[in-house]
This record gives C-alpha cells, sequence and structure tokens, in this order.
C-alpha cells in the first residue's frame, strides 16, 4: 500500500507542547515539508527565537541555535555570514520581530541577508501569558489593554509585511494564514517559494503568517479560525506582496 | 627579532585587528564608536580579501548577536566596540556565557557613566569582571599594556575562548587604543584551528546539534551553572597571568593593570631613584584575578598601593587577595587628565615611611 501521508523526517517523533487549536504546530510541519521537499535537512540551521517559538530544537531534526529575544534575525544573519552553504531559517513571534527585534528584521532584510524568516503573527504575546502585542488590533482585549488597543494610547497594529516588502534588500514578501484548508494550501507554497527563494541566493525572504492564540485570545479553537477570518484578515490582507525574479544588485 | 616576525609601527587598535586576523579570525560584526574605530575600519579593508566578512551592524546589539550566530557555527569571530557600546552587549554576553560560545569581545573602553566623554577610563573594571550582564557567569577578561599586548592578548583571546567555550574580553582603553608603538607581527602560517564538534554545522550523519541557554526541566539549570562554574574554577587554576616589576627586594608594592601600569612603571622608576624599595604587580588576567601570587607576594611586602583610572574598582580584588596583615592603599583618578609619575610618586611617600 502506498503510504500518502507521514511526518516530515524532518520533524521528530514527539508531541507539540502547543496549546489546542494553536497554529504554531502547523506551521512547524509546513517548514519542515519544505525543508523535506529541497532535501536541505543536512544543511538546514534553525534559529529558535524567544516565545512559544523557542522549542523548535524540541521539534526538528536539525542543528538549532536559541537567540535571544528579538534578536533572531540578526544572529541567523550571523550564522549565514559564518556558514554560506547553510539554509538558514528562523521563526520569529509579533513581539520579538515587530517590537523588541524591529530594528534587527529591518536591517537584515535590508541587508538582503540570505535567510529566510516566518514570521508569526497572532497579535499578541502568548508566551508570557497574552499582553498586547504591536500587532494587537485596535479594540482587542488582552491582559495589558484590558479595555481594548486604544490608538490615542497604543498606537496602530503594525503591518510588517508591508514594511519588508518596501525595503530594496527583500527578495520575496508574503502574508498567508493557515486558519482553513485553502489558505493552508497557499501558505504551504509560500513557505517552500521561501526556502527556494534561498537556495538560488535570490536574498531575504519572509513570510508572515497569520495565526490563531486560542488560550490568549479566550477563544474556543474553531471561533479563534474564524477570528483570523474576519478580524485579521481585513486588517492584514493575504497574498505575495513582493516577488523578485532574478538575483539583482541595485 | 626573531624571522617569525615582523617589526612595525602601529597603533594600539590595529594592533588589535592585526592579531585577530592573524589568530585566524574572519568575521567581524561593529558599530561605530570612538575610540576604537581604527579596529572596523582596518578590518573593514582586510577581511573581504581573505574571503572573510566585515558587517557594520545597525546598533552593537546586532553587532553581538550576529556573532552569537556566527561563533555558533564554530568560526573565529570577534567584535569591538567602547563602553556604552559594551553595556548595550551585556544581554548578548550574558547569553553567550550560558550557551558556552566562544567569541572574542574588545573594549577600548572610554568614560562614563553615560555618555560621560572619550578619554581613558578603567570605569569598566567591575563590569568586566564580574559578568556584565545577567545571571551567575564570568568571562575571560585580559588587559593589554602596551601595543604588543593587544596584538598578543588579542590573538591569546582567540584560543581561550575556544579552549573553555566561553566569551572572552580584551580590556583596553583609549589611551592604549591610540597610542603608536612598535609591534612584532607574526608571519602568516598555516593554522589548524580547533575541531568543534558542538557547532552547528548542518546535521550531517550525526545527531542535531543545539546550542541555547534556556533550561527548564527540574534541576537542569542548577547543574548547567555548576558545570559554567567548575570551568571558572579550571580558569582559576591555569590561566592566571601578571607581570612583576622589581618585586624581589620590594617591601611596597604599586598594583595596577592597563594604561595605569605604564605610569606606574614611571612613578616606580623614581621611587627607585630616592632608594625605595618599591615593586609592581600587574595583573595581565582581570578574570581570572591573580589572587594566589599577589597573596604570596603580601607575605614579603606589606603595603600596597592600588592606582586606577577610576575612583576605586580593581582595589577591592587586591584587598581580597593579600595577606590579612597587609596594608592596601588606593589612589585613583575619575576620568579626565592622566596622573604624571610625580603624583604617583607623592602617594608611594605618603605611606612608604
Amino acid at each position: 500500500m502506498e503510504l500518502v501521508f507521514k511526518r516530515p523526517e524532518c520533524l521528530k517523533d514527539v508531541p507539540f507542547h502547543f496549546c489546542p487549536g494553536c497554529h504554531h504546530g502547523i506551521v512547524h510541519r509546513l517548514v519542515a515539508e519544505a525543508i523535506d521537499h529541497f532535501k536541505i535537512r543536512e544543511k538546514t540551521i534553525g534559529v529558535a527565537s524567544v516565545g512559544c517559538s523557542v522549542f523548535m530544537y524540541d521539534y526538528f531534526n536539525i542543528d538549532v541555535l536559541e537567540a535571544p529575544h528579538g534578536r533572531a534575525s540578526a544572529v541567523a544573519s550571523g550564522v549565514k555570514r559564518a556558514k554560506k552553504d547553510a539554509i538558514v531559517f528562523t521563526i520569529q513571534g509579533d513581539g520579538d520581530l515587530g517590537a523588541i527585534g524591529i530594528a534587527e528584521g529591518i536591517h537584515t532584510a535590508n541587508r538582503g541577508e540570505n535567510i529566510t524568516l516566518i514570521f508569526a503573527n497572532n497579535g499578541i504575546y502568548g508566551m508570557t501569558g497574552g499582553q498586547m502585542a504591536p500587532t494587537t488590533l485596535l479594540g482587542q482585549k488582552t491582559t495589558t489593554s484590558p479595555y481594548g488597543r486604544d490608538f490615542t494610547y497604543d498606537g496602530y497594529p503594525i503591518r510588517m509585511a508591508e514594511m519588508m516588502a518596501t525595503l530594496e534588500g527583500s527578495a520575496f514578501v508574503a502574508r498567508v494564514a493557515v486558519n482553513n484548508p485553502s489558505h493552508l494550501m497557499k501558505a504551504k507554497k509560500a513557505v517552500r517559494k521561501a526556502f527556494q527563494m534561498q537556495i538560488e541566493g535570490m536574498g531575504f525572504s519572509f513570510v508572515e503568517v497569520l495565526m490563531s492564540c486560542p488560550t490568549n485570545w479566550g477563544l474556543p479553537s474553531l471561533e479563534a479560525n474564524r477570528r483570523v477570518e474576519e478580524e485579521m484578515i481585513p486588517y492584514f490582507p493575504l497574498g505575495i506582496l513582493k516577488e523578485r525574479k532574478m538575483a539583482d544588485y541595485l | 627579532m626573531d624571522q617569525d616576525s615582523e617589526k612595525i609601527l602601529v597603533r594600539g587598535n590595529e594592533a588589535v585587528a592585526m592579531g585577530a586576523i592573524d589568530a585566524g579570525c574572519r568575521l567581524f560584526f561593529g558599530y561605530p564608536i570612538t575610540p576604537q574605530n581604527e579596529i572596523p575600519e582596518y578590518l573593514s579593508k582586510h577581511l573581504p580579501p581573505l574571503g572573510g566578512e566585515f558587517i557594520q551592524a545597525e546598533s552593537e546589539i546586532a553587532s553581538i548577536n550576529l556573532l552569537l550566530g556566527a561563533s555558533a557555527t564554530g568560526a573565529r569571530a570577534m567584535t569591538s566596540s567602547s563602553s556604552p557600546g559594551i553595556s548595550l552587549m551585556q544581554e548578548g554576553i550574558s547569553y553567550m556565557a550560558g550557551s558556552e560560545l566562544p567569541v572574542v569581545i574588545v573594549n577600548i573602553s572610554r568614560s562614563g557613566p553615560g555618555l560621560g566623554g572619550i578619554s581613558a577610563s578603567q570605569g569598566d573594571y567591575f563590569q568586566a569582571t564580574r559578568g556584565g550582564g545577567h545571571g551567575d557567569y564570568r568571562t575571560l577578561v585580559l588587559a593589554p599594556s602596551t601595543v604588543q599586548e593587544m596584538y598578543d592578548l588579542t590573538y591569546l583571546a582567540f584560543d581561550l575562548a575556544d579552549k573553555y567555550r566561553n566569551p572572552t574580553i580584551v580590556l583596553g582603553d583609549a589611551l592604549i587604543g591610540q597610542m603608536k608603538e612598535p609591534l612584532l607581527r607574526r608571519k602568516p602560517e598555516k593554522m589548524t584551528l580547533p575541531q568543534k564538534d558542538w557547532a552547528l554545522t548542518g546535521a550531517k550523519g550525526r545527531k542535531p546539534n543545539r546550542i541555547k541557554s534556556l533550561y527548564l526541566q527540574e534541576g537542569e539549570l542548577t547543574e548547567h551553572n555548576w558545570k559554567l562554574y567548575q570551568k571558572y574554577e579550571r580558569m582559576k587554576k591555569e590561566e592566571i597571568r601578571f607581570e612583576m616589576v622589581h618585586t624581589d627586594d620590594a617591601e611596597f608594592i604599586l598594583v595596577a593593570f592597563g594604561s595605569m601600569a605604564r605610569v606606574s612603571k614611571t612613578a616606580l622608576e623614581l621611587a627607585r631613584n630616592e632608594k625605595m624599595k618599591v615593586g609592581l604587580f600587574r595583573p595581565i588576567t582581570l578574570f581570572p584575578y591573580p589572587e594566589k601570587p599577589l597573596y604570596d607576594l603580601s607575605k614579603q611586602a606589606k603595603k600596597f598601593l592600588t592606582v586606577e583610572l577610576n575612583t576605586g574598582q580593581m582595589v577591592e580584588d587586591v584587598r581580597l587577595s593579600v595577606h590579612r596583615e597587609a596594608e592596601v592603599f588606593f589612589y585613583g583618578k575619575p576620568p579626565g587628565a592622566l596622573p604624571p609619575p610625580e603624583e604617583i610618586l607623592e602617594e608611594i611617600k605618603k605611606y612608604y615611611g
């Protein structure tokens, strides 16, 4: 009998610690599938950021380095500069990339570092217990915006993908979601494309994934999936924002 | 002069850069700050032709994290900065101590606190020798006193970092960084750098390697901290370095490091001219601190004058090291003017009799 669906070689046979309904596991799987697809497991180095994504090394069957909070893209750049034949990726959350590490993220993109950054945007600080993130939507209640995010106090949710796309150094920028099968298939393609860009030496590739956090949103999993559709996607539109066709050096 | 080296006249900061290149460092990440700019400037010119990488990062925070990433692959890599920039790097240094990554960090220190000034100061002694960032860790600290030592100790720093898998700091200052002296530079040699089976190179034909500092399972972090402690204890046994001048018959000892050791050496000569039995003890490793040799010396000499370009930092280590019957005095100057040797001579006379 032909085996048509199995765990990617790149993932270890251990259960994820993520909360029920969290999309992190799906994102890990998409990355693992891309690595398997290109048969690059043995030369891929992952950089774990601080947040729920930090336990990457427990799940991926690859070399992994842990970065300080917000610094994952700088750390990943250092890995890549020292080991140019490696494939280097990181998964950064919205607090990690959109707040404390925004400078490192932007300059990594701007230098055109040939790495892949998966941006896990669930609009909240998950690991620390549901505080307001730079991508928290207006009106959204969190443990540090108990009256709902108010732009007069807290400013606006940051659109990272749009910002990354403006930089000359970025080669591929996309925003995807994984809240239903149709979005998931597009997300899978985008993640694969991002790794392909790196393999081809095109420069910085960036995929923002809109994710749910049922625990900290206080919603059942299915309702959390609906919230991604009804509240997040209208503010963070999906699509490929930028795709460089050939490696160019301006 | 032996045939394996050439004699050149260079600035202290250039000597650091040359020492790094000769030690096999091919990656440098940094951010401009006075008075260390000659280091990145030299390396931005000389690393690319050697197949190396130079990145002028957007901040010292990015620099130290680029360094973290590069060193995790097993490559020899370095950053340099000056006091305020080194403060910004402390988070990364703590992570690298926790993750046991061998890197070299050069601090051509200036004066503080805050923006302070660009003149020489030894105000970063505590920061360098007490870990500097959060957590219970130490970095190896080397304190050059000459341009030659800027070169030699930078070179050595890479070997020590690799030996202990630990961040190593070269603590110079504006004075030694900016002045020119003759330097004997090693002729280029074919090097074999140490094998690093822990490095991240891609999990080919082996189990995946992981480098991290997060330990949440019960007992794990305790065990990790004890392991680090054992390493620091081993450094104390094996890496103590110091210089003693005219200590054989000395009854009075000057203790100074780096640029202040130079001034103290002249003061010592002035005192000897006046028939005072003065010696100099110069720690070269600030961590591990040469406690034992200083203790041994205090069985012979009973008076110690610590001279520093600050208001009293290393003097605490001198007090902790010497025999309880020895007296420890302090002469320090906050940033600004360097004390002339005559001023130190006056201090010697105050306590000598």
